[in-house]
């Protein structure tokens, strides 16, 4: 058989498939991808109603609130990552396709933070003003949770492949994933209220910007091997 | 030894049953095949085994012969499978789904068109896949499989679903492959009346 003159598609272009099918699919189904939005703006209105009007106090826990409820929000929405495509049989097809695994993994990663993640980002300064937030504080929150939602989606997306093939597997996908995802609302979250203190926070920045990028590096292989063990 | 696709000594276990002990075959270019057993004997699980996504307790698969453990991704670019579940998404059109299946595997240079004729999908074109019927969902899976330039095809339980037309169009289809010097390996229950040498492995 004479296939030699046809090329096989470079992994550049498996990347941007996936991610093209990806937000593809949620488009066609925008009621899966507003939910954890839902969820995050409901807890972050919710709390001042909760605790009260005091202006001091909501300044003290803002940082604090946002930061719980997009961690949450986020692991929340990852339990669907590959849920779906392992029912229909299009993770077999991914681990049978001549893309390397963690390339496709990736591409499935960045299209489900590009639904869930950055929104979030988008409308975190409308939920911050509810904390009487400056607009210069709103700044830093927002650049702490875009870092901060990268990494929790590609840690995320470990536990995710990891618990494809169980039912239900929230509760264990939370518990697998919440001691990575501590050190990110520590910092995500204290940066922010160092910044509104009006004291040096550069550092929280930067160890969330290595943390991302770290996670970058090394979660698609950890997930594109989970997905291997789980699939098996 | 030169067979194009072969395995010596396979051993499966699953959970506490061994479903297959010191499995042999070889297969050259222009030959089908064909796993036959009954239900829960083994032949998924063994095609999904040559596939590589099943780790096998003894043997060693080999393409041109060397291990497939050791050559992956030049292997999974020289397949596609035709699996139980198509693989392909509800939600999207025939089009939406075999495009994305293109950025993927190397593509024959066929029109997609002249493809959907033969199938006899060209007027599901734009319909959601969820909306089509589980033969009609079988023949985008096999426009799938006939879009991918690729020698080896797997194919497990093909005739799931089909009408008589669809089931004799599998056997042509496939008897034209084997023609061209491709290879199928096939897991199906009814008899297989094609002109091409038959490797039968039984389970």
């Amino acid at each position: 058989m004479d296939s030699s003159n046809l090329q096989q598609p470079g992994i550049f272009a498996g990347l941007l498939a996936i991610i093209r099918r990806d937000l593809l699919l949620a488009w066609k189904r925008p009621g899966d991808v507003l939910n954890p939005l839902f969820f995050f703006a409901m807890v972050c209105t919710l709390f001042p109603l909760a605790v009260g009007p005091s202006a001091e106090q909501l300044t003290f826990s803002g940082p604090g609130v946002l930061w719980v409820a997009a961690l949450l929000s986020t692991l929340l929405s990852l339990n669907s990552l590959f849920m779906s495509d392992y029912e229909d049989g299009s993770l077999d097809q991914m681990l049978v396709s001549p893309q390397p695994l963690p390339v496709l993994a990736l591409g499935k990663t960045i299209a489900h933070w590009l639904i869930s993640g950055f929104p979030l980002v988008l409308i975190s300064p409308l939920l911050a003003m509810t904390y009487r937030m400056p607009s210069a504080v709103m700044g830093i929150l927002m650049l702490t949770l875009l870092l901060g939602t990268i990494s929790l989606s590609l840690l995320g997306s470990i536990g995710a492949a990891l618990t494809v093939g169980l039912h239900r597997g929230t509760a264990l996908l939370s518990l697998l994933i919440l001691p990575l995802a501590m050190p990110i609302l520590l910092l995500g979250a204290n940066t922010v209220s160092l910044a509104a203190a009006n004291d040096v926070y550069g550092t929280g920045i930067w160890a969330l910007g290595a943390y991302a990028i770290a996670s970058i590096s090394l979660a698609p292989y950890a997930t594109a091997a989970a997905l291997r063990i789980s699939n098996e | 030894m030169t067979a194009k696709l072969s395995a010596n000594n396979l051993t499966l276990i699953r959970g506490e049953s061994c479903l297959f002990q010191g499995l042999e075959f070889a297969l050259n270019p222009g030959e089908l095949l064909l796993l036959e057993g009954q239900n829960g004997s083994g032949k998924t699980s063994l095609m999904r085994a040559i596939a590589g996504m099943l780790s096998l307790e003894s043997g060693e698969i080999f393409w041109n012969d060397m291990p497939v453990s050791g050559q992956r991704q030049e292997f999974h670019g020289a397949l596609v499978w035709l699996a139980h579940r198509t693989g392909l998404k509800g939600d999207l059109t025939l089009v939406e789904n075999l495009r994305f299946e293109g950025s993927l595997r190397r593509q024959a240079k066929t029109d997609p068109e002249v493809i959907y004729e033969r199938l006899g999908i060209t007027r599901l074109k734009r319909l959601a896949l969820r909306s089509l019927s589980a033969g009609q969902q079988r023949r985008v899976a096999l426009a799938r499989m006939l879009m991918a330039a690729v020698p080896l095809w797997l194919m497990d339980e093909p005739f799931t679903n089909l009408d008589r037309e669809g089931r004799q169009l599998v056997m042509d289809l496939t008897q034209e492959h084997l023609e061209r010097g491709g290879m199928c390996v096939m897991a199906a229950h009814q008899d297989i009346k094609i002109a091409s040498p038959i490797v039968r492995v039984r389970l």
